[in-house]
């Protein structure tokens, strides 16, 4: 502490901890949205299918806002309206809403696509033997439908992850806001972006390996 | 066991059966024959509530299938079907296809309906192949299976759609005789089919089809040989 005082100082090996902390933090909010958010889609996706009044007419429209408006929009807009309705939401809290609506609005095309790849007449042998609407669902579709659009959705989750930088914007120190942090602290730009690049690459690999592991699995 | 009376379907604007009357008499095998789009898929479809009809009923064992409060769940258990397109579940082996509906929809337990599984899959020939996947099955294995599939619900009478149809010529035969067994163990069974063959030589009787009717239905013997219907004998000539 004696001598001159810097402003800055450079990157020290305890920053990778930090880093790798907030890599943490990525890898919490995502993991959460993703589960969440996976299961509302099928739901919705399933919704879609069945193509009822509601779903065509109500639940089309909404999920195609929350694909089409670029999720920083939806950040920015969620985290500073939700507290008139009386939500007061943290940044965490805010980001897990959103990316977890996102997934959602994403993975239930991706659902209702895993629905139609079983096909009627699969699904009229099912029934010929004997199995109820919901024995069919998940005994027969929900099984062949997953492997049909199991790589479509490890893109939705890998997207995700990587989306999930975004909520830096509200103030959540994921792995992009920390490098930012850092990067104000030591001046030393390009090495912090590496190092962050190399953590999303270290939490997206193993799920890219394990999931065409399973798809091989699957496919003899 | 199957009485069918003054039965009509529409497909929308479409009048696809056209004053259905028919009963099938247990332990019979009755072919069903006529020109594609006839509606012969389509009556199979309606005896076991996969369609809905609009006129008319069915009546399955004293059960009428497209009454409001009809199980047809169940009702199904005893309507076996074997479908063109076999549609064997990709996800599971031979066995599991098997088994899949004894456990689930009969609640037996794993050992019961692997044994159920297994005594079936000898039925048709496929006890070598337990443990493979519908993948590495020929077409005609896969449509025995399919019809092992079915006959685990122990059904009192098996509905054959075209089961032939979508096999290469040399695995026709296979299946055939598959059905041949059943009708000799003495199944009731409803058989569409576009093999000539097989409605002369098992069946007791055969109706044909014509334009969402039935033109002419009787023995093997009156139909091939000396039929009364013009109509019947114009669609013989063109597939021999």
């Amino acid at each position: 502490m004696g001598g001159s005082v810097s402003v800055f100082s450079s990157f020290a090996p305890q920053d990778i901890m930090y880093l790798a902390e907030a890599a943490g933090r990525t890898l919490l909010i995502s993991i959460i949205s993703i589960s969440i958010g996976s299961l509302f889609g099928v739901i919705f996706g399933w919704m879609l299918y069945e193509g009822r009044l509601w779903g065509t007419f109500f639940l089309s429209p909404i999920l195609d806002l929350f694909r089409s408006v670029p999720l920083i929009i939806q950040l920015v807009l969620f985290y500073n309206f939700a507290p008139i309705v009386g939500l007061n939401l943290d940044a965490f809290e805010s980001g897990l809403v959103v990316l977890t609506l996102y997934t959602a609005s994403l993975v239930a095309s991706v659902a209702r696509g895993g629905i139609e790849a079983v096909g009627v007449p699969m699904r009229r042998a099912a029934r010929s033997l004997g199995l109820t609407y919901w024995q069919d669902l998940r005994c027969v579709v929900f099984p062949i439908g997953v492997r049909a659009v199991f790589p479509s959705w490890v893109g939705v989750a890998l997207g995700v992850l990587k989306d999930s930088a975004l909520v830096s914007v509200l103030g959540y120190v994921e792995l992009v806001k920390a490098s930012q942090i850092l990067m104000t602290r030591t001046q030393e730009p390009l090495l912090i972006i590496a190092i962050a690049g190399a953590f999303y690459f270290a939490l997206s690999y193993p799920i890219s390996r394990f999931s065409a592991k399973l798809e091989n699995r699957w496919s003899q | 066991m199957i009485k069918i009376t003054n039965l009509h379907k529409f497909f929308g604007e479409l009048h696809v059966l056209r004053g259905i009357d028919l009963e099938v008499e247990r332990g019979e095998v009755l072919s069903v024959i006529g020109a594609s789009g006839s509606g012969k898929s389509t009556l199979l479809y309606c005896i076991n509530g996969l369609e809905l009809i609009q006129q008319g009923e069915i009546v399955v064992d004293g059960t009428n299938v497209h009454a409001k409060d009809t199980d047809l769940n169940s009702l199904r258990q005893q309507l076996g079907m074997v479908f063109q397109q076999w549609n064997s579940f990709p996800h599971l082996t031979t066995m599991e296809n098997v088994a899949l509906a004894p456990r689930i929809v009969k609640k037996k337990s794993k050992t019961e309906a692997k044994e159920i599984a297994i005594k079936q899959l000898k039925h048709v020939g496929l006890e070598d192949k337990l443990n493979v996947y519908p993948s590495a099955l020929s077409g005609g294995q896969q449509q025995r299976l399919a019809i092992a599939r079915a006959l685990a619900m122990d059904p009192d009478c098996m509905l054959f759609d075209e089961a032939t149809s979508a096999l290469d010529p040399e695995l026709v035969g296979e299946v055939l005789d598959t059905m041949r067994l059943l009708a000799e163990e003495g199944m009731t069974m409803i058989c569409v089919t576009h093999e000539m063959g097989f409605a002369r030589d098992v069946s007791d009787r055969v109706a044909y089809f014509h334009d969402g009717a039935i033109e002419e239905i009787g023995p093997p013997s009156q139909i091939f040989g000396e039929s009364e219907s013009e109509q019947t004998r114009k669609f013989l000539a063109k597939v021999r």
